[in-house]
C-alpha cells in the first residue's frame, strides 16, 4: 500500500511539473489520433453521405459491410496493416512500419467505418425528413448532400468525437504497427501497457490519469452535443 | 412577370386524366380541372379527400400513375417548377437560424450578399419576425414557424404558391396573421392555391373553390356562387357544418 501512495505522488508530480517525457508521449498520442480522425472523416463522411442519398446497386450490401467493420478487432487490424507495411508486404518499400504514420494508418482503418456508419445514419434520417421540402426548393439529390451534412453538424460532431475516443484509447493495433519505440512511436496506451509490465507504475498512472481525463472530456462533449441536438430537434418537426 | 393576361389561352394550372392508385385502391382521380383567374383558389374537403396528394401533383413532387399537369400550357419541367413554391402541412425548417432559412433560398437565387441582406430584412418585417432573425428556426412557436415557412416560400419569388393547411394547428390570432400574409401576397399578384378543411377560412379567403371528396373533385366554382347555392347535397351538409362521411 505504502508503495502505491508513493507511486501516486510521483505520478502527480510528473503531471504537474510538466515532465517532458510524459508530455511528449501525450502529444504524440494526440497527434496520431487527431490525424487519424481527420483522414477518417475525409473518407468516412462523403462515403456515409453517399450511402445515405445515393441509389446504386450494392448499396445495401455496402451498408451492412460498413456496419460490420465497425466491430473490427483492433489486434486483427494491426496484424493486417503490419502485413501490408512489412518489408515483404505490398507497401514495404515505403518503410512505414514502426513509424507514427503506420499508427495513423491503423487508426484510420479502425475509425473510418465508425464515422461512415454514423454519418450514413444521420444523413439518411435527415434526408427522409427534408426530402419533399428540398425537392420543392429545387435542390437536386446531389446538391442536397452539403445541406444535409451541414444541418446534421451536431450529430456529425458526435460521430467524430466517438471516432476520436476509439482512436485515442486503442492499444492492440498501434502496438503491432508502431512497435512502442521510445521517443518515436510510444503513445499513451502502449506506454501504460509496457511500463506496467516493467513495474514502473508512476509513469503508467500519470498517463492513465491523462487518458481518463481525455476520455471523460470527449464523452462529456458528446453528451452535451447530443443534448443540444435533441433540444434543437424539439418542437414542430 | 406575374401578368397572367398574356397567357389567356392556357389556364394557369391544368389537370387532365390524373389518377393515382396504391395497392389497387384509387387514391386520386381528377379527370379535368382548370385553375384560372387571379385566385386565391381554396381546395376544400374532409380528411383523406386527396387534397395534399393533388397539391403534390400540381407541384410536381409526385408523378401520377396517369395523367398530366401543366402550368400555363407547359409541363412541369424543373424550370416551370422553379416558379412554384409550397408550404407543407408540416413545414420542415432547416436546422439554422430564422435568417439562415431565408438566406438558404436567397443564395440559391444567386443574389449578392448585399441584396440577400436587404431582401431578408424585408421578408422578416413582412412576417413580423424581425427580432427573431438570429434565433434557431427550430425553437420558433408553431405560428412563427408557419410564418417563416411562408416567408421562405415567398423568398423563392414564385408565381404560384401552394399552401397545405397552413393554419390547421394554429390559434385564431396566429391564423389571422397567416391569412393576412396570404391575402397580401395574393393582392400583389401571386397566384395562391391553398388547401383547408376550415369552411370559415374558405369563406374569408377564396375567390374560387375546389371541393374534393374521396379523391375526386366534386364541385368547382366561384366562391360567391358556391357558398350561396351549393349544387351538391354532400357539400350543402359540409357547408352547414355537418359531418361529411
Ligand atoms: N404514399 C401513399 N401510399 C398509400 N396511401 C397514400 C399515400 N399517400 C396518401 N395516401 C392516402 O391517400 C388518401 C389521400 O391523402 P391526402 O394526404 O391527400 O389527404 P388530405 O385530403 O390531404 O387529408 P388531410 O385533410 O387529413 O390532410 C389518404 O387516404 C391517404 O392515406
Ligand atoms: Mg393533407
Amino acid at each position: 500500500m505504502q508503495d502505491f501512495t508513493q507511486e501516486f505522488t510521483i505520478a502527480l508530480g510528473l503531471i504537474f511539473t510538466g515532465d517532458p517525457e510524459l508530455w511528449a508521449i501525450v502529444l504524440l498520442s494526440l497527434k496520431v489520433s487527431v490525424w487519424a480522425v481527420f483522414i477518417a472523416a475525409l473518407i468516412g463522411m462523403p462515403l456515409g453521405a453517399g450511402l445515405a442519398v445515393g441509389r446504386f446497386p450494392g448499396r445495401r450490401a455496402l451498408i451492412v459491410l460498413i456496419n460490420a467493420l465497425m466491430g473490427l478487432p483492433p489486434v486483427v487490424v494491426g496484424l493486417l496493416v503490419y502485413l501490408m507495411l512489412s518489408r515483404s508486404g505490398p507497401f514495404g518499400v515505403l518503410q512505414l512500419l514502426y513509424t507514427p504514420t503506420a499508427m495513423i494508418i491503423a487508426q484510420v482503418v479502425l475509425v473510418t467505418p465508425i464515422i461512415a456508419a454514423l454519418t450514413r445514419q444521420v444523413v439518411e434520417t435527415l434526408a427522409v425528413e427534408y426530402d419533399e421540402q428540398l425537392r420543392s426548393l429545387g435542390v437536386s439529390r446531389l446538391s442536397s448532400v452539403p445541406v444535409l451534412l451541414w444541418d446534421g453538424r451536431m450529430a456529425l460532431m458526435t460521430a467524430l468525437l466517438a471516432g476520436f475516443g476509439r482512436a485515442i484509447a486503442e492499444v492492440g493495433a498501434v502496438i503491432i504497427v508502431g512497435g512502442n519505440i521510445n521517443h518515436v512511436t510510444r503513445v499513451m496506451t502502449t506506454t501504460i501497457a509496457l511500463e506496467t509490465s516493467k513495474g514502473n507504475l508512476a509513469l503508467a498512472l500519470a498517463l492513465g490519469a491523462v487518458l481518463i481525463a481525455l476520455a471523460v472530456s470527449v464523452t462529456g462533449a458528446v453528451s452535451v452535443l447530443s443534448l443540444r441536438g435533441e433540444r434543437q430537434g424539439l418542437g414542430h418537426a | 412577370m406575374r401578368d397572367f393576361s398574356v397567357m389567356t389561352d392556357h389556364p394557369i394550372l391544368s389537370v387532365r386524366g390524373l389518377s393515382i392508385a396504391r395497392d389497387g385502391k384509387a387514391l386520386l382521380g381528377v379527370d379535368h380541372l382548370d385553375l384560372d383567374g387571379p385566385g386565391p383558389t381554396i381546395i376544400l374537403g374532409p380528411n383523406g379527400a386527396g387534397k395534399s396528394l393533388l397539391l403534390r401533383c400540381l407541384h410536381g413532387l409526385i408523378t401520377p400513375d396517369r395523367g398530366t399537369v401543366t402550368q400555363g400550357g407547359q409541363t412541369l419541367t424543373d424550370q416551370v417548377r422553379a416558379g412554384q413554391a409550397m408550404v407543407f402541412q408540416r413545414p420542415v425548417l432547416l436546422r439554422r437560424s430564422v435568417a439562415g432559412n431565408l438566406d438558404f433560398v436567397l443564395r440559391r437565387r444567386g443574389l449578392s450578399r448585399a441584396a440577400r441582406k436587404t431582401e431578408c430584412e424585408g421578408l422578416l418585417a413582412q412576417g413580423g419576425l424581425e427580432d427573431k432573425a438570429r434565433q434557431s428556426a427550430r425553437s420558433l412557436s408553431g405560428g412563427e414557424a408557419q410564418r417563416l415557412a411562408i416567408l421562405r416560400a415567398l423568398a423563392c419569388k414564385p408565381s404560384v404558391l401552394f399552401l397545405d393547411e397552413p393554419t390547421s394547428a394554429l390559434d385564431p390570432q396566429a391564423t389571422q396573421e397567416i391569412e393576412q400574409m396570404v391575402l397580401r401576397a395574393s393582392d400583389q399578384g401571386l397566384r395562391v392555391v391553398m388547401v383547408t378543411h376550415d369552411i370559415g377560412q374558405a369563406r374569408r379567403l377564396a375567390r374560387d373553390v375546389v371541393m374534393m371528396h374521396g379523391g375526386r373533385v366534386v364541385e368547382q366554382g366561384l366562391a360567391a356562387q358556391m357558398f350561396a347555392a351549393p349544387e351538391n347535397g354532400m357539400i350543402r351538409r359540409f357547408l352547414s357544418g355537418g359531418l361529411m362521411v
